[in-house]
């Protein structure tokens, strides 16, 4: 397997979809290449950095135009609770 | 009571009438939904205004959700839909789509090589707890084109399968899954050039041009 290929996988692999004849090649790629080796740990790295982000909050004046806005619709709709 | 009671549970009662059940619902994924929001649109005002078209479009067709999929998923849908038109507005744009088939140079062999590969001096843990290192972050995610930005929002913070991230955007799973590729293969190069560690730096390898 080449580095292009690898790149090509790399998705799969991170994700853990490749069958398992592929993933042996993958990594015995990886066992003699460092900069592959480094792209794929910097890309678990890069994910887990999004994943791990904290949320925004609500302002918290728009949370209660939110909720009052929904209210209404409800109301409107569907007529008394 | 209610912040028990699962999704299900709830959307049932919903269903039935009871406001309550929604506005819990509503209090469970308010901030996931103005996260995406914000994170697509950047703007604080934008992503109020998607945040309450989504949930007032959810109240709206709430008996038309057949459970196929679940609440939140369905709610992200909603909201990526509401956040693809505002970008479609600003553009001066008629229609909403991420212009699916019109890319010619979407297929793997144009994936961009890594260039500046070196291991990072802290953890990911470590990086998003800083306000100053968040920012850069945040930061990377924003200079990403927003059909790059999107897929990966949806993919891989939100944690849509494949398959669910093709089906909210209307594109097929093989684009779907390039977009991605391109999208992780963008921000591992911007982060690594904030985060590597030059004394743990590695030339990439010499890419010899197939045949």
């Amino acid at each position: 397997m080449k580095c292009e290929e690898l790149l090509a996988m790399l998705n799969e692999y991170v994700d853990g979809g490749v069958d398992p004849g592929v993933c042996e090649q993958f990594e015995k790629h990886l066992a003699g290449c460092n900069p592959c080796q480094v792209v794929v740990d910097n890309i678990r790295k890069t994910i887990t950095l999004y994943k791990e982000g904290q949320p925004y909050e609500l302002p918290v004046q728009f949370r209660e135009r939110l909720h009052s806005a929904l209210r209404a619709k409800w109301l409107e709709k569907r007529g008394t609770n | 009571m209610n912040e028990l009671s699962s999704d299900q549970e709830l959307v049932r009662r919903a269903k039935a009438g009871e406001l309550e059940a929604f506005e819990t619902l509503a209090g469970r994924y308010e901030r996931k939904v103005y996260s995406l929001a914000r994170r697509i649109l950047r703007y604080e005002q934008d992503a109020e205004d998607v945040t309450q078209q989504t949930f007032l479009s959810a109240l709206e067709h709430l008996e038309g959700f057949r459970e196929e999929s679940s609440f939140s998923t369905w709610l992200l849908r909603v909201a990526t839909h509401a956040a693809l038109k505002v970008i479609r507005k600003r553009k001066g744009l008629p229609t909403v789509s991420l212009e699916a088939n019109s890319e010619p140079q979407e297929d793997y062999d144009t994936v961009p090589h890594p260039e500046y590969i070196a291991d990072w001096r802290e953890s990911p843990e470590e990086l998003v707890s800083r306000n100053e290192t968040a920012r850069l972050i945040d930061e990377a995610l924003s200079e990403l084109d927003e059909k790059h930005r999107v897929i990966f929002l949806l993919r891989d913070v939100e944690g849509l399968s494949v398959k669910e991230t093709a089906d909210a955007l209307g594109l097929s799973e093989a684009n779907v899954k390039v977009r991605l590729l391109r999208a992780r293969l963008q921000l591992r190069e911007r982060l690594t050039r904030q985060f590597g560690d030059p004394a743990r730096q590695f030339e990439p390898h010499q890419h010899t041009e197939a045949n």
